[in-house]
């Protein structure tokens, strides 16, 4: 097989309304237009979305999970972000 | 769709084998939400890194460090197993054009179609470890990986539809359901996906085989010598006992394989018992007793020199199911080929218009 194979796409669908599209795994197509139709019968045979996104894997830049303290570590010392940080005075309404 | 007066209460959703999918999935969701190990530190020993991960009980992600032979031992396995999907589609699709009923007709070509999905699922888990898909097809082909060894007997007549939904597919099924819980996050990813879809093909054949089986005394004879023909090779299907397997100890150790071979064997036929006794079919065992002490019933071993020989290319439908693989890729090359010329033309046109 000295053929190039075609390019891998990643896959996306939003199971119902008001959900968000979440990644559901990868497929091999030649153009955007039969991923998303090999995508329907992969990964929708049962209904599982009403929507579908597909998205060329090699546009996807991913951070690396060596860097995951480093990169994340910017987020770990600011408590202050979230609203269980701040002491509410008792007898407070609606806050 | 599936009536359930015929499937014994404990393989209903939420208990039984479908209920330990979902207590994976679970097990899977809430690994994750535990997940606060970051990557290795600067000074950290890579393989304690990873023992650490795995003793956890966290998932070992695509872009994680890994050790070689876990990678090499996923790749092999995944693949096997999308092959198995693959092959697999051959026994029944001998049916597809003759099966009784339009309904039936209908029924096969989902499940056809669904085995054609698993081994997709699978190949692209396998080429999140490195590895490309059209290496793996071509490992196929050339006769250099295997897939399993139950592909190679015939489909000899429908009745047999219904046997491998109900065995071949519940041996799977009693092999794929720990795999869900696999160290290997994508795999067990895709293995969740398959087991939840392989219970539509356990009961379409436990259907069948009970339509059968309640029909006429031909019809019943015809079921009965399905069992009779597929029960030993799907117990084979567990692989060699635990003694003779070479890959079980650093596969468990890995959390790759959670249970051996022996015990998921002996689980098979605890369950398949009372599923005969309500198909009103005898398994082919003169042996096969409860056993009070152990809590669990005794069987003859299915003959694993059969099994070896089978595995090792000399079983009855080998060549035939190769050859035709063979076929079916070189036939579909030109399909393969067009679509590439189109998406290649179009794409030409596209960078036509934005220079314009």
């Amino acid at each position: 097989m000295s053929k190039e194979q075609s390019p891998l796409w990643e896959v996306f669908v939003r199971a119902r309304r008001g959900l968000s599209h979440t990644h559901v795994g990868s497929l091999h197509a030649p153009d955007a237009e039969l991923a998303l139709r090999n995508a329907r019968d992969l990964y929708t045979r049962r209904q599982e979305g009403v929507s579908i996104w597909v998205v060329p894997a090699s546009a996807i830049t991913a951070s690396s999970p060596d860097e995951k303290d480093a990169f994340f570590d910017p987020a770990a010392d600011k408590v202050y972000r979230h609203p269980t940080f701040y002491q509410v005075p008792d007898g407070v309404a609606h806050l | 769709m599936y009536g359930n007066d015929f499937a014994p209460p404990e393989d209903g959703p939420g208990g039984g084998l479908l209920g330990e999918v979902e207590a994976a999935e679970a097990a899977l969701r809430e690994a994750a939400a535990r997940a606060r190990r970051g990557g290795p530190a600067p000074d950290e020993d890579l393989e304690a890194y990873f023992a650490d991960v795995i003793d956890a009980d966290q998932k070992i992600e695509p872009r994680d460090w890994m050790p070689e032979a876990y990678r090499k031992t996923l790749i092999r396995q995944i693949a096997q197993h999308a092959h198995s999907e693959i092959i697999g589609m051959q026994p029944e699709g001998n049916w597809i054009s003759r099966a009784p009923s339009l309904k039936r007709k209908a029924i096969l070509l989902a499940k056809v179609q669904d085995e054609a999905g698993h081994g997709l699922y699978l190949y692209a888990a396998a080429e999140t470890l490195g590895v490309r898909r059209d290496e793996l097809v071509e490992l196929l082909i050339e006769g250099r990986q295997k897939y399993s060894s139950i592909f190679n007997y015939p489909t000899l007549t429908w009745a047999d539809v219904g046997a491998i939904g109900w065995l071949v597919d519940g041996a799977a099924i009693v092999n794929q359901v720990p795999l869900c819980r696999c160290s290997y996050g994508p795999y067990a990813r895709a293995m969740i996906r398959v087991c939840k879809e392989e219970s539509f093909h356990q009961r379409q054949g436990y259907e069948i085989l009970h339509t059968l089986a309640h029909g006429t005394p031909e019809q019943h004879a015809m079921a009965q010598d399905a069992v009779d023909r597929w029960w030993y090779p799907s117990l084979a299907m567990f692989g060699p006992p635990d003694g003779d397997s070479t890959h079980s100890a650093q596969s468990m150790a890995w959390k790759i394989k959670r249970f051996s071979n022996d015990e998921l064997r002996q689980r098979f036929v605890d369950m398949c018992v009372q599923q005969a006794e309500i198909l009103g079919l005898t398994l082919p065992d003169p042996d096969l007793r409860w056993n009070e002490e152990r809590q669990a019933y005794d069987y003859t071993q299915p003959d694993y020199d059969e099994l070896m020989r089978v595995i090792k290319g000399d079983g009855p439908c080998n060549r035939q199911r190769m050859e035709h693989r063979r076929r079916a890729h070189a036939e579909g090359a030109w399909v393969r080929e067009a679509a590439a010329a189109y998406a290649a033309k179009r794409a030409e046109q596209q960078k036509e218009k934005v220079a314009a």
